[in-house]
């Protein structure tokens, strides 16, 4: 009833897929940490590789709202699949959409908007997290390149993107004006990974550290013009929050399907579970809080889709659906009891994946920095 | 009796820190609200009471972007029966002198008995834009109104100047006011009433409609918040208390 | 649903809030303080058409749809709580049943007194000993020739003391359980007709809550809403509806708070700074804030679903109510944290917004209430 014609529409299609061929593979994604290339290749084929991008670069030509929706369904499905859309089309696609020249979008947008090509967004560094001002990757001009030097760690899909969007200083003295945003690609002599991090859940993404050591790429290759990477990113997160906050909310909404699912089924006492008054109060908190995300992201999602300020609404929508997230998982738990510490259910898994959605892309408390500061006029 | 209104839609700037946008020459717009200028309001009170009095029909203008005909709406609501907006995304820079003469050309064709304007907007503070359009008119006018009474083909009606003082003019109609606040208590809109503006038209004016150069006299250079001075400092206490901080302080400064 | 609002709600929103923010404001202290119902300012709303927001002009209302009712009611409870409820039950719970479920006759007899001003509306449910239990009720009512004899005693009546007329419950027949309830249109003056103590209240202190008592009241035959055993369906029904404006007087309320706390958090000094630049009152800020934006979304949400015509709207209008008080108590008890011993005080607002708020979470359903209401609806 949220929603209407066009977009319901693309809701049922978008959740068809999802439990039909992404809700089945959730637990063993989760269980091998494998990466799921095939399921890649179907979000590819159905156009849900870049969404909201123009059909001229390769994208499906919808709207913010659209994309919100398709990260919420394949989200409530498995969050693996899930984070590996919303950073592929967020952090990889946008910042080329967003800034990136006509023939920049030419060479590295359609690619990857079409799903041919994978990317990531490299913006976090070991040090350097919440304030990414600080950023301690250098740029510097050696000739006809930019050589880049530093190391870049939870970067999803990192290993296995061909496209990496990385913010390196040129000026650490400027501070946040001395930022630029780059492009590099997958087999750049100077430009190594890592190890891939073992984390608490989202077992099926990757989650990558970067080392550039004397990475020479071409001049072409900056986004914007130096100094833009501030603004690159600024943007880039703004949008991303409302893929996130979508992410959060799609898992969320899993862990309440699995709660009224597990309360219908189960009996304590010869009284079905959901027939017991605390039950039935966690599921009400739940399913209230969860409308309450939703309605927040869509909102967030319309303005930006009409062109309004967003950034506060974005920020509402990340720290509401994923801190209600989290609230809902854990119930979800709860609900089923020990069953809801095994793996033979999915609620303890929700609860792993949920986690990230406090902290990836600024953490709760940075959100409520960037709203305190929009509501108090700073 | 014919009335018409100027009015203009504001950011309300009373509570709000104001932001100078990159290009140096405009307000950030994203975080303030806006509204239709405080004395016009009462402009538009005191056409509506006219109206009341004397029968006729109110034509509201403003020259300002599309959600200037939010202002307008509210207008139609309250009493208004013709709303114009002038395109002002089709002008370009304005300055009170061009802002009155395309006002002007907006309303070759409406007749009027009285055309009231606040004295002053709060966004820019001109004091301009109603004087200036009296002229072009060919009407009297008369500034900082305070009352206005209507007897025949005259206006009687009331300056207030500094010091308390009031001036009474005598005028001969049609002419042009500026309306100070205060004169009248603005009513709001009933949610009936409401309800019909939401349907009424708006009539637009563009380049198209308005072909003729239009000029402005002065142009903008730069905004800017100026720096901020040293602060006063307000000394509590006890009379030996404030009294000995005031001595040392003269001395520190170097005064005797 | 549409996230923008219509230019005729963007009209009234304005509006509302100019009339709400110069007229209402200034009194609430004073009405909270003396108590004293506000006649003066229920007279002006009449005139702006606030009491009859949904009814149709004909009938001598605004004609408005059921967000831009919820608007208003945010707006009125955002200035004044008391006159904010005495508003939304005149309008949710008075004339929408009437509207909703009484004859052509009735509804062109009593809509125009309650649209106009000159009655106020008051709603009778709740008993001594049946509040969340509405079947628990022991007030009846038996046909005698072309009246109904209507005997009990109604507790917590918003109104109570000050309404002319009143939609009240009782059994016309016990037998047939909630079934057998019917609803009546009782007006003021009509003989065994009385209004027992007037409540002493921890908010809302304005809103004349009185007991109400019936000895033998004559009712006419013709002021049965619906058909007699429609009491229960019509109660629920009515509620649905009123549980949207009892979020929109929590959002008001809890926006009230918000202002209050943010334009203090940027005058008071500890530290030598201003307290809105620790982090820990900015992230009150930002919870605040986030929490009033989602309940007014959920709000808008119910009642966009009731002008859509939806039929079941029950879970929506309980989530509304459910969420809309919880953040409000939450929203204001950190308004008092935020202006310290001074949010004790009566000399700052959220002192008496704190104590506004709390009722919210108690009638037309308590939260666990609703939360029944939900769950109930996700687990069918
Ligand atoms: C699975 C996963 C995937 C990720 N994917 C990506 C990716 O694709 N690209 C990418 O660039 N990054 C990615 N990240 C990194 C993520 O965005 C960062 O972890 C996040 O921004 C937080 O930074 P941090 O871990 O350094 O925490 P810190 O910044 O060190 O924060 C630690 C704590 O301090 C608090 N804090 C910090 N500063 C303030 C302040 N000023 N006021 C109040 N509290 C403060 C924080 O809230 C937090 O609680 C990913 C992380 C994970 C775990
Ligand atoms: C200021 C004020 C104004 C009011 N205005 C009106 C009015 O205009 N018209 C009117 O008719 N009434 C009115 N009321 C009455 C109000 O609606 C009732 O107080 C409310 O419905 C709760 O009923 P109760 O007080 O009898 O509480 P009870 O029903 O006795 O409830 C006590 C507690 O038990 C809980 N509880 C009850 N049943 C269950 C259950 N099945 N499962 C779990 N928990 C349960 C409740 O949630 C509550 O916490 C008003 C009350 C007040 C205080």
């Amino acid at each position: 009833m949220i929603l209407q014609s066009q977009h319901k529409e693309f809701q049922a299609r978008v959740r068809r897929f999802a439990e039909q061929e992404v809700a089945p593979r959730a637990r063993e994604l989760d269980r091998t940490g494998e990466f799921p290339h095939d399921l890649v290749k179907r979000l590819a084929e159905l156009q849900l590789t870049a969404v909201y991008v123009p059909k001229e670069y390769g994208g499906a030509g919808l709207d913010t709202l659209h994309y919100a929706i398709a990260v919420e369904e394949i989200s409530r499905s498995c969050g693996s699949t899930g984070i590996f859309l919303a950073a592929h089309s967020s952090l990889g696609v946008f910042p080329i959409f967003f800034a990136g020249t006509e023939e920049q979008k030419r060479k590295w947008l359609i690619p990857l908007a079409r799903g041919e090509k994978i990317g990531a967004f490299g913006l976090t560094e070991p040090d350097v997290g919440s304030d990414a001002a600080a950023t301690r990757t250098t740029a510097r001009i050696e000739s006809d390149t930019y050589v880049i030097n530093g190391t870049k760690r939870f970067i999803t899909s990192g290993s296995i993107a061909d496209v990496i969007i990385v913010t390196a200083t040129q000026d650490p003295s400027k501070g946040y004006k001395g930022i630029s945003a780059f492009v590099v690609e997958k087999g750049t002599p100077g430009f190594s990974y890592g190890k891939d991090e073992e984390k608490l859940g989202l077992h099926g993404s990757i989650t990558s550290e970067l080392v550039f050591e004397d990475c020479a790429i071409p001049r072409d290759n900056l986004l914007g013009s130096e100094g833009d990477g501030f603004r690159i990113f600024m943007e880039t997160l703004d949008g991303g929050r409302i893929s996130i906050g979508a992410l959060a909310l799609g898992i969320a909404q899993g862990a309440l399907d699995a709660a009224v699912s597990f309360s219908k089924a189960s009996k304590r006492s010869g009284k079905p579970l959901y027939k017991m008054q605390p039950v039935q109060s966690m599921i009400a908190e739940m399913a209230t809080e969860i409308e309450a995300a939703r309605l927040l992201i869509y909102h967030a999602a319309a303005l930006k889709d009409s062109g309004l300020p967003y950034m506060k609404e974005a920020a509402m929508a990340k720290y509401y659906a994923s801190t209600i997230g989290m609230k809902a998982a854990n119930m979800a738990v709860d609900i089923h009891g020990l069953c809801g510490v095994t793996d033979a259910y999915p609620a303890e898994r929700l609860m792993r994946d949920e986690k990230l959605m406090e902290i990836g892309e600024g953490t709760s408390e940075i959100q409520k920095i960037v709203i305190a500061r929009e509501v108090l006029g700073k | 009796m014919d009335l018409i209104v100027c009015l203009k839609r504001v950011p309300q700037t009373a509570e709000a820190e104001v932001q100078i946008g990159p290009s140096g020459k405009e307000i950030v717009r994203d975080r303030l609200t806006f509204d239709m200028n405080e004395a016009d309001s009462y402009a538009l009170e005191e056409a509506i009471l006219l109206k009341e009095k004397f029968g006729g029909t109110i034509t509201v203008i403003s020259l300002g972007l599309p959600d200037a005909e939010d202002t307008l709406r509210i207008a139609l609501a309250k009493g208004a029966d013709h709303a114009i907006r002038i395109k002002a995304e089709d002008f370009g820079e304005l300055d009170g002198f061009k802002t009155a003469s395309l006002l002007k050309d907006a309303l070759v064709n409406v007749k009027f008995d009285v055309l009231l304007t606040g004295c002053v907007a709060t966004d820019d503070s001109l004091y301009q834009v109603g004087p200036v359009l009296a002229e072009l008119l060919g009407a009297p006018h008369a500034t900082l109104v305070g009352k206005i009474e209507i007897a025949g083909e005259k206006a009687h009606v009331n300056r207030e100047l500094e010091g308390g003082l009031i001036e009474h003019l005598e005028m001969s109609l049609p002419a042009v006011f500026a309306v100070q606040t205060g004169i009248n208590e603005p009513r709001y809109a009933s949610l009936i009433a409401i309800r019909r503006a939401a349907g009424k038209e708006i009539k637009l004016l563009g380049k198209d409609d308005i072909p003729s150069e239009h000029r402005v006299n002065s142009t903008l250079e730069k905004l800017f918040v100026p720096p901020a001075g040293k602060r006063a400092e307000i000394m509590t206490g006890t009379a030996d208390e404030v009294s000995a901080r005031t001595a040392s302080l003269i001395k520190e400064k170097g005064l005797i | 649903m549409n996230f923008d609002l219509t230019s005729d709600q963007k009209m009234l929103q304005d509006q509302v809030r100019k009339f709400a923010q110069t007229e209402l404001a200034p009194l609430a202290p004073e009405i909270d303080k003396s108590g004293e119902f506000p006649w003066p300012s229920l007279k002006k709303m009449a005139k702006l058409g606030l009491l009859g927001v949904i009814v149709p002009e004909k009938y001598g209302g605004s004609g408005f749809d059921f967000v831009s009712l919820a608007i208003a009611i945010e707006e009125i409870s955002r200035a004044c709580a008391s006159t904010g409820v005495i508003v939304a039950v005149n309008n949710s719970l008075t004339t929408y049943p009437i509207l909703e479920f009484s004859s052509e006759e009735l509804k062109k007899k009593y809509l125009p007194q309650l649209c106009s001003g000159e009655k106020i509306g008051a709603f009778g449910l709740t008993e001594p000993n049946a509040g969340s239990d509405v079947a628990a009720m022991e007030s009846t009512a038996r046909l005698e020739g072309d009246h109904y004899i209507v005997n009990g005693t109604k507790r917590f009546i918003t109104n109570g003391g000050e309404a002319g007329i009143y939609v009240v419950f009782a059994y016309t027949n016990r037998d047939l359980k909630h079934k057998g309830i019917s609803a009546f249109v009782v007006e003021r003056d009509t003989p065994g007709f009385s209004v027992g103590k007037h409540e002493d209240l921890m908010g809302i202190r304005a809103t004349a809550n009185c007991e109400l008592m019936f000895e033998d009241v004559k009712v006419p035959k013709e002021n049965l809403l619906g058909k007699e055993g429609d009491g229960f369906k019509i109660c629920m029904n009515t509620l649905d509806v009123s549980r949207i404006d009892i979020g929109a007087q929590a959002v008001g309320i809890a926006q009230a708070a918000l202002d209050e706390a943010v334009r203090y958090s940027k005058e008071r000094k500890a530290f030598g700074q201003p307290i809105c630049n620790f982090e820990m009152i900015e992230a009150l800020i930002a919870e605040m804030a986030t929490e009033i934006q989602a309940a007014r979304l959920l709000v808008h949400y119910a009642g966009f679903c009731k002008d859509k015509g939806m039929q079941k709207f029950s879970k929506e209008a309980a989530m509304s109510k459910y969420y809309a008080s919880d953040i409000a108590v939450d929203v204001t008890r950190k308004a008092v944290q935020i202006h310290g011993g001074y949010g004790y005080s009566k000399e700052y607002a959220v002192e008496r917004l704190y104590r506004d708020a709390k009722i919210l979470e108690l009638y037309e359903g308590t939260s666990e209430i609703q939360k029944i209401v939900i769950a109930r609806e996700l687990t069918r």
